[in-house]
């Protein structure tokens, strides 16, 4: 059954644009004076808006959208910032109206486009509980009946009648999170609420959000920039692109578009650089994932890669290798791998760098490549290339981004 | 549960009210009356006495003014009595007038987050600044003893009053409120507007000023401003000397009907730019 039906979905903004400033003394007495008539067409064209508004100031955040979603899907919304994803949260969720189209929605719908919505600081945990949930759609004797486990879920028992002005961040959050929990619409709209609270309540948010999902045949639309929540709870997606569906059923198909298009890079940075010189001649440095060349660089983090050199000796006598350092964006030397020191021929080389699975993280690295003569660099490439870890999908209930530069997986021995 | 199917569609210009939608999130206007009611006096050492200190001084500086320097006429009632019957409705609606003309501002944080019947955003202090008016009756009833005034069979009619006070004090936050989201003049206009409001309402003077020196017809015209008939009937619901005034309070419960009305559906139907323009 068809549960959310968008049809042609437009939504125009008014932005600011920079006002016109006079030079002169009459004209600045002008624009004085002008400067009402000016301001009251300003705020009253907010909310004066058509399928034909032309004007320079006129934001189109979403165009033509089209979509539909089954009942019990889950809907996974990803774009860049500014892309639309918010947008259509609000109108689906009747916080704002289309410009041009329609949506036909069977379901009760709730939304969490934030946690603790209307949470009042001089009132009581138990109190705000009763006003976020009636906010959120709930009505009391259901908050009644939930209300144990929502107390229960959020871990604030003990402060349950203190007024939230006293509560540490932590707990107003994970309050606010335990009241939208417990909602149980047909129809659940999320937007990035997961970027709270500490990792284990974030654990334990995503595990809750994965019950919440996959009870009862409930619908959930999910924004999110975590790619890997987003593959783990969701079942399809849309790519959304300067308000445009740019890709939409499929996860992995959306998921590689929004990735392509997020670092749309060559795994050589600088193609222009002189790659010759009087010892040697670089002829190609390529990369592979398993057997499969990746032109961009990227690779999925548990099969094992290869970084491909060839090369001319041109004039080369003596100990040779080829050192290759991994930077971190930031400029960090994580670590340098250095192939074994030989004496090699003149004439056609070929060097394989094998990096074994499961050892780097789905993190961004910078490679500087180093060619080095008797202890002296004579050939050297400050971050000539990049790649970037994949990660796939996981299984458990921790979604959450591993920390560190590399994710090696050691070997553990139990009950020795 | 209301009704599951919903229609979202753009350039939408009719007037509907949706008051199955309205009543299921009836549970949410009761929480946001006594978040206003709890909150406004928190962390002040008054509390609620604030309640009876604002007309209880208003009524003793405009006693000493109006009544013993001016010698403004009360209609044979002592004027302390005769002014704070005067200033405890003039309270409530300068009051709500304040809180419900901000109310979209100070929600917006609230409505452009979630979904909920936006109807009830100016509703809210309507209902919650009944709580000081209920407060502030109490010195109304300690100066009726002190001046040894019995109200009679009049005192039936109060709901009435009630009623017309708070169609009025909606109708105005309907048209101010959805006003001041979006030219935020009107938030300053209130403030600047509501003393003056004050003097054109029969607060410090009697109405029959106006019968006196204008005639019937003026009196009448005097009427359409919904705080005449309010007041009238106010100090005629307590003071058994004088007759209900129906003729005046029926030309202001039309007026603020009116008032009512036209306000609500400017409401509904600026609504959904609310969250655009906030």
């Amino acid at each position: 059954m068809k549960i959310i039906k968008v049809e042609n979905l437009s939504k125009a903004y008014r932005i600011g644009l920079k006002e016109k400033r006079s030079d002169t003394l009459g004209g600045a007495i002008t624009s004085f004076i002008k400067k009402p008539i000016n301001n009251f067409k300003r705020l009253r064209n907010l909310s004066n808006l058509n399928e034909k508004s032309k004007d320079a100031d006129v934001f189109w955040a979403l165009k033509d959208i089209n979509f539909e979603v089954e009942q019990g899907d889950i809907l996974g919304i990803i774009g860049k910032n500014g892309a639309g994803k918010s947008t259509l949260l609000k109108i689906l969720s009747r916080i704002t109206e289309p410009t041009t189209g329609q949506i036909e929605i069977n379901g009760r719908v709730a939304s969490l486009l934030e946690v603790g919505t209307g949470f009042n600081p001089e009132l009581t945990g138990r109190e705000n509980t009763y006003l976020n949930g009636t906010i959120l759609g709930m009505r009391k004797k259901e908050i009644d009946s939930k209300f144990d486990a929502i107390v229960d879920f959020s871990g604030v028992e003990k402060f349950i009648d203190t007024p939230v002005k006293r509560y540490s961040s932590g707990m107003r959050v994970r309050l606010a999170f335990a009241v939208a929990a417990f909602l149980e619409p047909e129809i659940l709209i999320i937007d990035e609420v997961l970027a709270v609270g500490d990792a284990e309540f974030q654990k334990k948010c995503l595990g809750k959000m994965q019950d919440i999902s996959q009870g009862e045949g409930r619908t959930v639309l999910f924004v999110s920039h975590n790619m890997t929540a987003v593959r783990s709870l969701c079942k399809s997606g849309i790519y959304l692109e300067n308000g445009y569906v740019k890709e939409n059923g499929n996860l992995e198909h959306v998921i590689n578009k929004y990735f392509n298009v997020l670092t749309d890079t060559n795994f050589i940075l600088n193609k222009n650089i002189e790659l010759e010189n009087e010892y040697i001649f670089i002829k190609n440095i390529s990369y592979y994932s398993g057997n499969k060349q990746i032109n961009n660089g990227k690779f999925e983090i548990d099969k094992p890669n290869t970084i491909k050199i060839e090369f001319d000796n041109k004039s080369i006598r003596g100990n040779f290798n080829i050192n290759l350092l991994f930077n971190s964006p930031d400029g960090y030397n994580i670590f340098t791998v250095c192939s074994p020191v030989k004496n090699i021929d003149i004439g056609y080389h070929q060097y394989n760098c094998i990096i074994p699975e499961n050892f780097l993280n789905d993190v961004v690295y910078y490679i500087s490549v180093m060619f080095v003569n008797n202890a002296n660099p004579i050939l050297n490439f400050d971050n000539l290339l990049t790649i970037e870890g994949l990660e796939p999908p996981r299984v458990g209930s921790w979604l959450g981004k591993f920390p560190g530069l590399i994710k090696p997986k050691f070997q553990w021995n139990y009950n020795l | 549960m209301y009704d599951n199917k919903i229609l979202i569609s753009a350039g939408n210009k009719k007037f509907k009210l949706n008051f199955k939608e309205i009543w299921h999130y009836k549970d949410l206007l009761y929480f946001l009356v006594y978040r206003d009611i709890t909150v406004i006096y928190k962390q002040s050492i008054l509390g609620f006495s604030w309640a009876i200190i604002q007309p209880l001084f208003s009524t003793l500086i405009f006693t000493f003014v109006f009544g013993n320097l001016a010698n403004i006429s009360s209609d044979g009632i002592p004027y302390p009595v005769f002014s704070l019957l005067g200033v405890i409705p003039w309270t409530y609606f300068s009051a709500t007038l304040n809180a419900s003309g901000s109310s979209l501002i100070g929600a917006s944080s609230i409505f452009t987050k979630v979904y909920f019947p936006r109807v009830l955003i100016p509703i809210t202090p309507v209902i919650s600044k009944l709580s000081d008016f209920t407060i502030s009756l109490s010195i109304l009833i300690i100066f009726l003893i002190y001046f040894g005034i019995a109200p009679g069979l009049n005192l039936l009619f109060f709901p009435l009053v009630l009623l017309l006070m708070i169609i009025t004090a909606s109708g105005f936050g309907f048209w101010f409120s959805a006003l001041a989201i979006q030219y935020r003049d009107v938030k300053f206009g209130i403030s600047f507007i509501t003393p003056l409001l004050m003097y054109l309402a029969p607060v410090v003077y009697p109405s029959s000023l106006i019968l006196n020196k204008f005639g019937y017809d003026v009196y009448l015209l005097y009427g359409i401003y919904p705080l005449t008939g309010i007041i009238d009937s106010f100090r005629a619901v307590f003071l058994n000397s004088i007759s209900f005034p129906w003729e005046l309070y029926l030309i202001s419960l039309t007026s603020a009907l009116l008032v009512f009305m036209t306000g609500l559906i400017f409401y509904t139907k600026t609504e959904k730019y609310f969250a655009d323009v906030a």
